[in-house]
């Protein structure tokens, strides 16, 4: 039978996502593929625009972490000016950057995630949701909300707005922290605190009731990376790279994240317009490693806060080496909001956030420049060359989501081989497909999930090519 | 000078003889939408967004260029003009590619704010998406022709209040754009004394200082009308 092509022009839309689950001769799964079927182009049309304007243009890539996008792109322009920006700069992209983990970490437990475990897998779509949530744990729902809001105030008082705010430049930033700013955010720790901890609590719990899912919802062995502090310590905005595998033995560090291409390569599959990232020296597939706060605690000795690293020990034993479930990785998201809140406070009591040396003026002094942050879901690359006037030449942008793109797709693989009953796509599956790739908190479930239900395209595909079932819920 | 009485929107006003409808109507406190205009600088009618309704003739006159006369009876705001005022914004919007979000001039553009000032709330026209480049090659100025409305005060205020004649228009129709001396890049014009007086005059993110990042070109164009009233008044009048 000839290979058989679905193209269906409502996918391409942002955010919808399209899954193909390969079956072998003996009817048992045998892969699958995530498929990401929107073109955004970033890289191609930013070519011949100025250096200066990418933190401006960047973070239109997404609405709930444009502030990722915002300060590695400042960074690699920091590169190309080939300049150290004021100390009080550096400072305050940290604390921008603590607020968007904060806010995006709460959306993606509160609204996003909860739902699934609080309601139930088996729960109808139509109420399985945040507006659900409401409904049922009223004060919960209240609670995430406000944290959620708690961190997009930060980013408020830092950039005047709280989403695409243009305030980091290359060079550093564009205003201080006003004084009124300080102390809206420090009044409303404690309430920040107070929801983190219930949350964690409450995720606890969840734990004991689900063994199964942490079993397989995206548990095998991969490498994991990202950013570490010199002393081994958690780190989100500075740092070299570390890439350590399933037994937590580091097998790469202080790499200079300027010379990510010569652990990180890049694969493309004809069928999705995401990337494939892969560790090099293990090439492709063998080099799958996952990033985001799975990966971040995993590489990290210490969170180098009281409580978070209070937290950090009960995690760890979650694991034999690495912490190797990505259903964790909610616990993991809700450590980092702890240890964000705790820096957020440590950091409001440095009287330099109000300096008013803030930006360094340079030309163009180096014709290529690397930008790495960590991103709520992983490490950030902005990677610019630019001619003698500072025009881009050329664009490489790596993000989280593409490399965590392997291990979704070995995700969905390990949930259908469970949940797959000879050819039908049940509903059981669905949801919990949907679950395995929300654990990564991928940008497209930010997009698409808050209508209730993530869009999804599953296709089981026999060795043939020919597609034996498919299922599309819009 | 002999004084002329005319009608503006009802009122009657009196104006010097060889005044434009836009000088008399502004003089009058009555306001008319403008793009190209720049104090300090002659007019030259480019953008059509000042047309007026004159009495005895079924043409929309651009108040810029057109002389008052005795007797006159002008209206600056009608439901045509409006409908007018839109189709030559969206015109504007669809010709090249102005990204209000990501612009340097966002928030200080005179092409935004004239949008939102006459309702402009969507563009019925196909974007042209033209690929325009940017010159970057001057030390610390930039021309993006992306954000350009080709209004030429840049060429009027290089030619008339700085004196250099670097900028000049090339090409014809949608293909003209702004050269610097005989199409040479910026960085290498003999003629540009560098006075950033062009990018003062611009009244988009065309023009602009390097390094300015979304929202900060603001300009404080008084400045060229005072050289001007200087020079040819002698009066230093801030």
């Amino acid at each position: 039978m000839s290979k058989r092509i679905v193209i269906d022009p409502v996918t391409r839309i942002e955010g919808h996502a399209k899954i193909s689950v390969y079956i072998d001769d003996a009817g048992n799964v045998s892969g699958a593929e995530f498929h990401v079927v929107e073109f955004r182009g970033f890289e191609k049309f930013c070519e011949g625009r100025s250096y200066t304007e990418m933190p401006g243009i960047t973070p239109r890539i997404c609405g709930i972490c444009p502030v990722s996008h915002l300060l590695a792109s400042a960074k690699a322009g920091d590169a190309i000016m080939a300049v150290s920006i004021p100390p009080a700069a550096d400072k305050l992209r940290r604390l921008m950057n603590l607020g968007q983990i904060v806010q995006s970490h709460a959306l993606s437990f509160f609204h996003l995630s909860a739902p699934d475990f609080l309601l139930g897998w088996d729960s109808p779509p139509a109420t399985r949701n945040v507006f659900g949530l409401i409904q049922s744990n009223t004060d919960l729902a209240r609670a995430g909300i406000r944290l959620r809001q708690f961190g997009q105030e930060i980013i408020e008082v830092l950039g005047g707005k709280k989403i695409h705010p243009s305030w980091a430049v290359p060079g550093g930033v564009r205003s201080a922290l006003a004084p009124e700013g300080r102390e809206k955010i420090r009044a409303w720790l404690p309430e920040a605190y107070a929801t983190t901890r219930v949350a964690i609590d409450l995720f606890k719990k969840v734990l004991t009731t689900h063994e199964r899912e942490t079993q397989l919802y995206g548990n095998f062995p991969t490498l994991f990376m990202g950013l570490i502090a010199a002393d081994g310590g958690w780190e989100h905005h500075g740092g070299k790279l570390r890439f350590t595998d399933s037994s937590g033995s580091i097998i790469a560090d202080h790499i200079d994240p300027k010379d990510y291409r010569t652990v990180i390569g890049e694969s493309v599959q004809d069928s999705s317009y995401l990337k494939s990232p892969f560790y090099k020296p293990l090439g492709c597939p063998d080099g799958i490693y996952r990033v985001g706060p799975l990966a971040r605690l995993n590489i990290c000795s210490h969170m180098g806060v009281p409580q978070a690293d209070a937290e950090l020990k009960l995690f760890k034993a979650l694991g034999h080496g690495a912490v190797t479930s990505s259903f964790l990785y909610h616990y993991a998201r809700l450590i980092e909001i702890l240890a964000s809140l705790e820096f957020i406070e440590r950091t409001l009591a440095d009287p330099e956030l109000g300096s008013d040396d803030l930006r360094a003026d340079a030309g163009i002094n180096s014709l290529h420049g690397v930008g790495a942050s960590e991103a709520p879901r992983g490490t950030l690359f902005h990677d610019y060359t630019v001619d003698r006037n500072g025009l881009l030449k050329k664009v490489n942008l790596i993000v989280a989501t593409g490399q965590n793109n392997l291990a979704m797709n070995r995700t969905v693989a390990q949930i259908a081989q469970h949940f797959l009953k000879g050819d039908a796509i049940t509903e059981p599956m669905l949801n919990r497909i949907e679950h395995g790739i929300r654990c990564y908190d991928p940008c497209l479930s930010c997009s698409t999930h808050a209508a209730g239900k993530m869009a999804l395209h599953v296709r089981l595909v026999a060795p043939d090519g020919h597609v034996i079932n498919e299922v599309r819920r819009d | 000078m002999a004084a002329k009485t005319l009608t503006v929107d009802g009122r009657q006003i009196s104006a010097e003889n060889h005044t434009t409808i836009l000088q008399a109507a502004t003089d009058a406190g009555i306001k008319i939408p403008t793009l190209c205009h720049l104090d300090g600088v002659y007019d030259v009618g480019a953008c059509r967004l000042c047309l007026v309704e004159v009495k005895g003739t079924t043409k929309l006159l651009s108040a810029c260029t057109t002389r008052v006369y005795e007797g006159m009876e002008v209206t600056t705001n009608s439901e045509r003009l409006q409908k007018y005022r839109r189709m030559t914004l969206e015109l504007l919007f669809a010709e090249r590619n102005h990204t209000c979000a990501v612009c340097v001039a966002n928030g200080h553009c005179e092409l935004q704010a004239l949008a939102c000032e006459l309702g402009m709330d969507h563009v019925r026209y196909d974007y042209c998406s033209p690929k325009w480049g940017v010159d970057a090659t001057h030390p610390f100025l930039g021309m993006d022709h992306n954000r350009c409305i080709l209004c030429t005060r840049c060429v009027r205020t290089c030619w008339h209040i700085e004196g250099a004649g670097t900028k000049n228009v090339a090409g014809r129709g949608t293909k003209s754009y702004i050269i610097n001396d005989l199409n040479e890049p910026w960085g290498e014009s003999e003629t540009c004394t560098s006075c950033a007086k062009c990018v003062l005059s611009c009244p988009t993110g065309a023009l602009f200082h390097k390094g300015a990042t979304v929202g900060e070109m603001e300009r404080d164009r008084s400045k060229l009308a005072f050289i001007v009233n200087a020079r040819e008044k002698k009066q230093w009048v801030v």
